[in-house]
């Protein structure tokens, strides 16, 4: 099992805070994205957008990093700390 | 020491006592740069009336930590602290500090402005405005 998290204004617009994901083997991260496409339409947009960040296990991570069974993925949109 | 030195918090926090909490790292010092962020009233034209802030719990502090150890390393400082608020912000009041610690004050200043880009940069936290049209989460870095 894998945990996707959703934060600030992807929350709103995925109407959940994390959703999880069962895999047999590991997976990129664009692997993953496009299973986000087909879950959750409204992300479609952001998906694509380079300002959207990727974290694997509290770290950022690349298109072709590895996301393997027990792995956290956050979904970062630009941030606005400070 | 640096778990105190660089924190996530709800609550508000003191200059002073932090401060001192830096200067506590070496007799040395001779010079503390600190800039706070506060919560202003307006924003690209609109009015605000408070602010919530959101943070990625586990990340967002490992982050302000990585910027705190690169500051020491990359600067001529002694020392660095940063703080970060969360949760709902009233307008005035203080969101950040960082208080950069050094034994001449040009290395002091250079930490410090380099270590607020980087935090607005590289830490998940995320700002959703109060306005009179609702609540308005801020996409963008300034």
């Amino acid at each position: 099992m894998i945990t996707v998290r959703f934060f600030a204004m992807l929350r709103n617009k995925t109407g959940c805070e994390f959703k999880e994901y069962r895999i047999l083997k590991p997976i990129t991260v664009a692997e993953l994205k496009k299973m986000l496409k087909a879950d959750f339409p409204a992300l479609s947009g952001m998906l694509d957008s380079r300002s959207l960040l990727i974290s694997v296990n509290l770290e950022f991570a690349g298109m072709d990093t590895m996301i393997k069974d027990g792995d956290e993925v956050g979904l970062l949109p630009p941030f606005s700390g400070g | 020491m640096s778990d105190s030195l660089v924190r996530i918090q709800k609550e508000g926090f003191s200059v002073e006592e932090t401060s001192a909490l830096v200067k506590k790292a070496s007799k040395g010092i001779g010079a503390l740069v600190s800039f706070v962020g506060a919560a202003r009233d307006f924003s690209k034209g609109k009015e605000i009336s408070g602010l919530d802030f959101e943070h990625y719990p586990g990340m967002a502090e490992k982050k302000l930590k990585d910027i705190r150890m690169r500051a020491l390393a990359n600067f001529d400082i002694i020392e660095m602290a940063i703080i970060h608020r969360t949760g709902l912000i009233a307008i005035g009041e203080d969101i950040v500090l960082i208080v950069a610690a050094s034994a001449h004050r040009n290395d002091a200043f250079m930490a410090c402005e380099w270590a607020i880009t980087e935090l607005k940069r590289t830490t998940p936290i995320w700002k959703r405005e109060t306005t009179k049209e609702g609540d308005v989460w801020v996409s963008e870095t300034p």
